[in-house]
């Protein structure tokens, strides 16, 4: 970090920055996580909610609770929370916070047009799309009947616009093509974000280069997890890799061959931080993977609130947020199914 | 005659040993007030910007950390202080005939411009750290009450900057005297 970066970043960013730990202060520790797995029902969990951040979003709940509307209350915060970050923002802050947010646009793009293919409504649909990533014609979704209607009709006025190439829009849309349109739109949105972070230099570049380079591997190995025995190429899965990260080139080389959960161990681990990572599964084993995947990245997340000055901050805490929601989410479930023994399998403790 | 490239030297330090001893130390006054406001001014907001953010969350670390934003105003009120004790040695006194100033005149001169030169860059550098470190003692304060005592510690070894350059350039201007022999 140079010098300039140290006396001017407060010039514009300094207040969002004091802002965005104290949110961070806020997140529930292992001793909150505790005594949540205490709870006998979802009144507990939501009294003992209220004496925490979320206070105001939970309070007013009233009538039967279930657990998606209290991780509806929870989600309701982390969106206020970033829509005061956002409108405060200056640039270049409001376009990196932006970029944070179009992974979400991708799923809730991908979330319609699924639903629609299977004949839902478009309203069901709607509520269940990730607040952060909704742009103003995600109505319209539902209308398009094939990629390059999608394109014409919504995609082109969104922010999502130039990660769409000429290839993708003369498919048609079924299953299997979706998900290539996801990943596809993913490995370019991860490729423009690691670009813009590259552009602005100095800590953001190091530490969000760091972070982002363990999200395009993990979403390697989870492309390449999930195209096992599926007609997709070695090809077609090599061309949906991002272009950077620890594993590129020869990783996702390597990647690209892999046929068997082994093949993939062994083409990961050669990378020693992910052999630590993978370490942690015994032989074989591929049904933890999730959460130890979900593990590292809390605790890189935490890490980057070690050094001040930067922008990782705001995306660490939009992902530490939502690892929260998730443990609340599977905390709540285990109580109201009676089965407080897994709490522990799931949840990944931040602190 | 020396030259360097096309310039005569000789006759270029001849145009220095003229220029006005007033010029050198009216602008030495104006480098130490000018520089330790830039210092103080800098620091303040680097620190103020955090606290205020930081604050919105743990309204209780404002009080402490006041005294961040005091440390970096103390440098501004030492470049005033400097410059004021600078200001009183400069007395109006003749030029010779020719055109030259008394020997004292001239030292007089350079005295003030570096003393007010010194107190101003050890301000700025001063307001500067100061401000840094104000900002990270904010937050820290914001997460961990414990923190702020030991923080200020390292605060006080960056104040102290100031210090130095007050006392050099008191020490610097002591000697000058404009109407000497």
């Amino acid at each position: 970090m140079s010098t300039a970066e140290m006396c001017l970043f407060n010039v514009k960013d300094g207040f969002l920055e004091g802002v965005v730990r104290g949110y961070k202060l806020g997140l529930l520790t292992a001793a909150d996580y505790n005594n949540l797995s205490q709870c006998e029902n979802l009144e507990d969990i939501k009294l003992y909610l209220t004496g925490t951040d979320y206070a105001q979003y939970v309070s007013n709940e009233a009538g039967p609770l279930h657990t998606t509307t209290l991780v509806e209350c929870c989600t309701r915060k982390l969106v206020d929370d970033w829509e005061y970050l956002r409108q405060n923002a200056s640039e270049p802050l409001g376009t990196f916070l932006d970029y944070c947010t179009f992974g979400h646009m991708i799923d809730n793009i991908v979330l319609i047009v699924t639903g629609t293919l299977h004949e839902r409504d478009v309203q069901e649909l709607l509520d269940k799309c990730n607040p952060l990533g909704v742009f103003d014609a995600i109505a319209t979704l539902a209308v398009a009947q094939n990629m390059r209607d999608l394109y014409r009709l919504v995609l082109v006025d969104t922010p999502l616009a130039p990660y769409f190439s000429e290839h993708l829009t003369s498919e048609d849309l079924d299953e299997m093509n979706i998900e290539v349109l996801r990943n596809t739109l993913y490995k370019a949105y991860l490729d423009d974000f690691a670009g813009l972070c590259g552009r602005l230099g100095g800590a953001t570049h190091q530490v969000m280069g760091d972070l982002l380079a363990f999200e395009a591997d993990r979403r390697a190995l989870n492309i390449t997890l999930n195209s096992i025995g599926t007609e997709l190429t070695r090809d077609d899965r090599r061309r949906l890799y991002a272009n950077f990260g620890l594993l590129y080139p020869n990783g996702q080389n390597e990647l690209a061959l892999a046929e068997d959960f082994d093949q993939i161990r062994a083409a990961m681990e050669k990378c020693p931080p992910y052999q630590a990572i993978f370490s942690k599964l015994g032989a074989g084993e591929s049904v933890m993977l999730d959460k130890v995947l979900y593990e590292e990245e809390a605790k890189r997340a935490m890490q980057t609130f070690e050094q001040q000055f930067h922008y990782g901050v705001f995306y660490s805490y939009m992902r530490l947020r939502e690892q929260e929601i998730r443990n609340i989410m599977w905390i709540a479930e285990c109580v109201a199914q009676g089965q407080k023994g897994r709490i522990n399998d799931g949840i990944v403790p931040l602190f | 005659m020396v030259f360097i490239w096309f310039v005569d030297v000789t006759y270029l330090f001849f145009l220095f040993q003229n220029i006005s001893p007033y010029f050198w130390s009216s602008l030495g006054i104006a480098l130490c007030v000018g520089l330790s406001v830039v210092g103080a001014a800098w620091g303040i907001f680097i620190t103020g910007s955090s606290l205020m953010g930081a604050a919105q969350r743990v309204p209780r670390i404002t009080s402490k950390n006041l005294i961040s934003i005091i440390f970096c105003e103390a440098v501004a009120i030492y470049g005033v202080i400097v410059a004021i004790i600078l200001q009183t040695k400069v007395e109006a006194v003749k030029p010779r005939d020719d055109g030259s100033y008394s020997l004292a005149a001239a030292n007089a001169g350079y005295a003030i411009l570096g003393a007010g030169s010194v107190t101003g860059w050890a301000n700025l550098a001063c307001g500067l750290s100061v401000g840094i470190v104000g900002s990270s003692a904010a937050l820290s304060d914001a997460a961990n009450a414990t923190l702020f005592v030991k923080i200020l510690v390292v605060e006080i070894f960056a104040s102290a900057l100031g210090l130095f350059g007050v006392i050099i350039g008191i020490i610097m201007a002591g000697n000058a005297n404009f109407v000497g022999a």
